[in-house]
C-alpha cells in the first residue's frame, strides 16, 4: 500500500463530504450486520463482505449520472447500496427472503437492479468484465453518452477475457470505465505470488487504454480520477482504466480465516488508512461537523440498517411455486 | 506425358462447384502455381492453380459451366509436341484422385430437388401457401435480414461476418445492406465477444452471434451459460437475455475430432437456454426468425452439410415457428423414428428403404430440443409401438436416452420392445475417411434398428 499522498483536494463543501461519510458508514454498519446475521445462521452460503474499501465505490458514484450502468463481482453489496439500491431489498436477499432483489433466488453474489441500472452481482471471476463492455456497446449503439463502471478485483485482472474485452473495448471505442479494485489479494493469494506484472493500471497500454492508479482509501482522490475517467469516455475517447489500491479488512468471504496476511497488517491498515475515519477527519478538523453531527449520523445509520435486518428476517421464504418462475423471460 | 487437370475439392464438404471463369486458353504455356481458373463453391471464389507445368492441351469443361463434380477432368495439359486428342483419355493421376473421393463420400450427397414430406400439411403455415426452392444458407440469411429490416436493435457479430461475408457465406450481402454498425467483424476472442454481446442483450439490444463452429463456442461457454441462461431466475425476472447464439454444429466432412462435436445434448441440459436444430430451410426460416424474437438466449444449431441442401418454403413476407413443436415428415404405424438436424437425413433414407421392404416409419423432427414435444412422440410411440432415435452426438446422456426416459416413464405399456438409441459412436471423432464413416450415424444403422425393434 503506497502512503498516501496529500490528494489534490477538489473543491469540496461540507454537504458533499457528510454524503461521503453517510454512505461509506451506511456499507460499513450495512456489511458489519450481514457478518452477524451470517454468524446467526440467518444468511447461507458464501457471503463477501466490502469493509475497508468503502471510499471506491462512493467516490466512483460521486462522478455518475441517470443512466449510467455498473455491474461487479460477487463482493457487490457495496455497490447495491451506493447506487441508491433499498437497504432492506439487499439484506432480505442475503437471508434468501421474498422481499429481497432477486425474491431469495440470486443472494448474495447475484443481484441486479433494472431501476438503478445495477447489472449485477456475478460469481464466476473475470466474468463481468466483457459483460460490463457489452453494456458500454448498448449505449454506444444507441448513441448516448451513458459510461458503465466494470468492477473487479485483482484476481480476476489475470482471467484472460479481461484482455480479450481491453482488445475489443479499445477497437470500438466503448464508453466502459474499468474499475480494479486492487486490495492485494485474490483469496489467500497476494498480488506478488500471483504476477509480476503488479502494475494493473498500466496493463491496458498495449491495447491504447489510458489507466492510472489511485488512492482507493481516499474517497476524494477516487471521485477526481473518476470525474476525469467519466470525461474521457463522455467524449467518446473509448475506455479508461482505474486500479484503486484498496484493503479488505475481513476476510474473502465469511469462511476465510485470513492466515496469509498478519493481524498487524491488516490493524496497520485500519489505524492509518481507514477511508471513513479519514473524512471524519476531514469534517472534524476543519469545523464542518462536531462529533454530536456525526454522531446523529451514526444513529441515523444504525436505525436504517436495523430496520433492513429486522425486514430481512420478517420477510418470508418465497413461495414453493417460485421454483419454477423466473426460468424463461 | 499427359496431365488431367481435375475438378478439385475446395473446401471440406465440396462436392462438386461452378467453374466460373479459365484466365488460360488452349494453347497457353502454364507455369506450376500459375492462376489457371477460378472456381465458385458454395461459400466462395477461389483461384485454382496449376500444380503441373506444360502446355494447356485442350479444355474440357467451359466456363460458366455449373454443378462439376469434384474430380470430374476439366482439362488436359500435354508436353511440346504432344497430340492434344489424344491426351482426352490420359489417366488421372492416381493419388490426386483417391483422396477427394474419400472425402465425398464422407459427406452425404445435396439433392437438387428439395426433400420430400410425405405426411400431413405443415402445421405452420396454411394449406395452398405459395412455396419457393431454396437451401438452408439462403433460408438463414434471409431470417436475419428479415429481422434486421424489422428490428434497429438487432445486430450480427462474429469472426468474418462481414466484410468476408461469412465463413459460410451464411452473412453474404448483410455488410452491405445493414453496414459496420450492425454487422461487426470481432477479432478471434470467442469468450470475449460472447461475454459483450451478452451485456449488450442486458442493454436493450438483440443481438445474433454467429459462432464460426460451435466447437470454437467452448472457449465462451461459461457465458452461454452462466452469464446468458442462468441471469433472469438469479435476478427473480428482471434480467432476461434476448440472443441468438448461431453457427455450425456437429460433424462437417474429414475435419478432425476438435471440429465435429455435437453439442445438442450439452446446451439442451441447460434451463434457461432455449435450444433449436432445424433439418429443412422452412424450419430454419421460421425458427431463426422465432429465435431473434425470443426474449431469451437461443442457441441456433445449424449443420454445415445442410447449408446447401434445397428445400420448400413458403413464400410468405413474414412467418415464424414457434418453439416446441415437431414436425412429423412422414407418417406411419409400425415404428418411429425421432430425429432432428442432420439426423433426419439418415431417419428419411431409412424411411424409405424400410418402405420399400413393407415397414411403415413414422419420422419425427423434434426442430427444437429446449423445450422439447414430448406429446407428438408420445402419441407416435402408442401408435406404433416402438421407437428408435437418431442423433449425431456422442452416446452418454444423449437427447435419444432422454427421450427413451420419458417414453419408459409415460407410455411403457404401449412398448413392444426397447427403444433403441442411435447416435455418433462413443470416440473422438477420426480423421480417417473410413474411420469417420464408421464413428458417424448411418441410413443402414437406422434400418438395422428399425428391423430389430420390429423383431423382422
Amino acid at each position: 500500500m503506497a502512503a498516501r499522498k496529500a490528494p489534490e483536494r477538489p473543491n469540496v463543501s461540507k454537504e458533499e463530504l457528510l454524503k461521503y461519510y453517510r454512505e461509506m458508514l451506511l456499507i460499513r454498519r450495512f456489511e458489519e450486520k450481514a457478518g452477524q446475521l451470517y454468524g446467526m445462521g440467518l444468511i447461507g452460503g458464501f457471503c463477501h463482505l466490502y469493509i475497508g474499501q468503502e471510499a471506491v465505490v462512493v467516490g466512483l458514484e460521486a462522478a455518475t449520472k441517470e443512466g449510467d450502468k455498473r455491474l461487479t463481482s460477487y463482493r457487490d453489496h457495496g455497490h447495491m447500496l451506493a447506487c441508491g439500491m433499498d437497504p432492506k431489498g439487499v439484506m432480505a436477499e442475503l437471508t434468501g427472503r421474498e422481499g429481497g432483489y432477486s425474491k431469495g433466488k440470486g443472494g448474495s453474489m447475484h443481484m441486479f437492479s433494472r431501476e438503478k441500472h445495477f447489472y449485477g452481482g456475478h460469481g464466476i471471476v473475470g466474468a463481468q468484465v466483457p459483460l460490463g463492455a457489452g453494456l458500454a456497446f448498448s449505449d454506444w449503439y444507441k448513441g448516448n453518452d451513458n459510461v458503465t463502471f466494470t468492477y473487479f478485483g485483482d484476481g480476476a485482472a489475470n482471467q484472460g477475457q479481461v484482455y480479450e474485452t481491453y482488445n475489443m473495448a479499445e477497437l470500438w471505442n466503448l464508453p466502459v470505465i474499468f474499475v480494479i479494485e486492487n486490495n492485494q489479494y485474490a483469496m489467500g493469494t497476494s498480488m506478488k505470488r500471483a504476477t509480476k506484472s503488479v502494475t494493473l493500471y498500466g496493463r491496458g497500454e498495449a491495447y491504447g487504454i489510458p489507466g492510472e492508479q489511485v488512492d482507493g482509501m481516499d474517497v476524494l482522490a477516487v471521485k477526481a480520477a473518476a470525474e476525469k475517467a467519466v470525461a474521457h469516455c463522455r467524449a467518446g475517447k473509448g475506455p479508461y482504466i482505474l486500479e484503486m489500491m484498496t484493503y479488505r479488512y475481513r476476510g474473502h468471504s465469511m469462511s476465510d480465516p485470513a492466515k496469509y496476511r498478519t493481524r498487524e497488517e491488516v490493524e496497520k491498515i485500519k489505524t492509518e488508512k481507514d477511508c471513513i475515519e479519514h473524512v471524519r477527519d476531514l469534517l472534524t478538523q476543519g469545523g464542518l461537523a462536531s462529533d454530536e453531527d456525526l454522531k446523529a449520523i451514526d444513529k441515523e445509520i444504525k436505525a436504517i440498517v436495523n430496520e433492513a435486518a429486522e425486514f430481512s428476517k420478517e420477510s418470508p421464504e418465497p413461495a414453493l411455486s417460485e421454483l419454477y418462475t423466473d426460468i424463461y423471460a | 506425358m499427359a496431365i488431367q487437370v481435375l475438378m478439385p475439392a475446395l473446401s471440406p464438404t465440396m462436392e462438386e462447384g461452378t467453374l466460373a471463369k479459365w484466365l488460360v486458353k488452349e494453347g497457353d504455356v502454364v507455369k506450376s502455381g500459375q492462376i489457371i481458373a477460378e472456381i465458385e463453391t458454395d461459400k466462395a471464389t477461389m483461384e485454382f492453380e496449376a500444380v503441373d507445368e506444360g502446355i494447356i492441351g485442350k479444355i474440357l469443361v467451359a466456363e460458366g459451366s455449373a454443378g462439376v463434380k469434384v474430380n470430374t477432368p476439366i482439362a488436359v495439359l500435354v508436353e511440346e509436341g504432344e497430340s492434344a486428342d489424344a491426351a482426352v483419355a490420359a489417366p488421372a493421376p492416381a493419388a490426386a484422385a483417391a483422396a477427394p473421393a474419400a472425402a465425398a463420400a464422407a459427406a452425404p450427397a445435396e439433392p437438387k430437388a428439395p426433400v420430400a414430406v410425405v405426411s400431413k400439411a405443415s402445421p405452420d403455415w396454411a394449406e395452398g401457401t405459395p412455396m419457393k426452392t431454396m437451401t438452408v444458407r439462403e433460408a438463414l440469411r434471409e431470417a436475419m435480414a428479415e429481422e434486421m429490416r424489422g428490428n434497429g436493435n438487432v445486430f450480427l457479430m462474429g469472426e468474418e461476418v462481414g466484410e468476408y461475408q461469412g465463413a459460410y457465406k451464411i452473412s453474404q450481402g448483410l455488410l452491405d445492406e445493414f453496414g459496420p454498425k450492425r454487422v461487426i467483424d470481432t477479432p478471434i476472442t470467442e469468450h470475449g465477444f460472447a461475454g459483450i454481446a451478452v451485456g449488450a442483450a442486458w442493454g436493450g439490444l438483440n443481438p445474433i452471434v454467429e459462432f464460426m463452429t460451435f466447437n470454437f463456442a467452448m472457449q465462451a461457454i461459461d457465458h452461454l451459460i452462466n452469464s446468458a441462461a442462468k441471469t433472469n431466475y438469479m435476478s427473480g425476472g428482471q434480467l432476461g437475455c434476448p440472443i441468438v447464439f448461431r453457427g455450425p454444429n456437429g460433424a462437417a466432412a474429414r475435419v478432425g475430432a476438435q471440429h465435429s462435436q455435437d453439442y445438442a445434448a450439452w446446451y439442451a441440459a441447460i434451463p434457461g437456454m432455449r435450444v433449436v436444430m432445424p433439418y429443412s430451410a422452412a424450419d430454419a426460416k421460421g425458427l431463426l426468425k422465432q429465435a431473434i424474437r425470443d426474449p431469451n438466449p437461443v442457441v441456433f444449431l445449424e449443420n454445415e452439410i445442410l447449408y446447401g441442401k434445397s428445400f420448400e418454403v413458403p413464400d410468405l413476407p413474414d412467418f415464424t415457428i414457434p418453439f416446441g413443436k415437431a414436425r412429423i415428415w412422414r407418417e406411419g404405424s409400425d415404428v418411429t423414428i425421432v430425429s432432428f438436424g442432420i439426423g433426419m437425413t439418415y431417419a428419411l433414407e431409412a424411411a424409405d428403404k424400410l418402405a420399400a421392404e413393407g415397414i411403415s416409419a413414422e419420422v419425427i423432427d423434434l426442430r427444437t430440443l429446449r423445450p422439447i414435444d414430448y406429446d407428438t412422440v408420445l402419441a407416435s410411440v402408442m401408435k406404433t409401438n416402438r421407437c428408435v432415435t437418431v442423433e449425431e452426438g456422442f452416446p452418454v446422456g444423449s437427447i435419444g436416452n432422454h427421450i427413451s426416459s420419458v417414453i419408459m416413464q409415460r407410455a411403457f405399456d404401449y412398448l413392444d420392445a426397447p427403444v433403441i438409441n442411435l447416435c455418433g459412436k462413443d470416440v473422438p471423432m477420426p480423421y480417417a475417411a473410413n474411420l469417420e464413416k464408421l464413428a458417424l450415424v448411418t441410413t443402414a444403422e437406422v434400418v438395422e434398428a428399425v428391423k430389430s425393434v420390429c423383431y423382422r
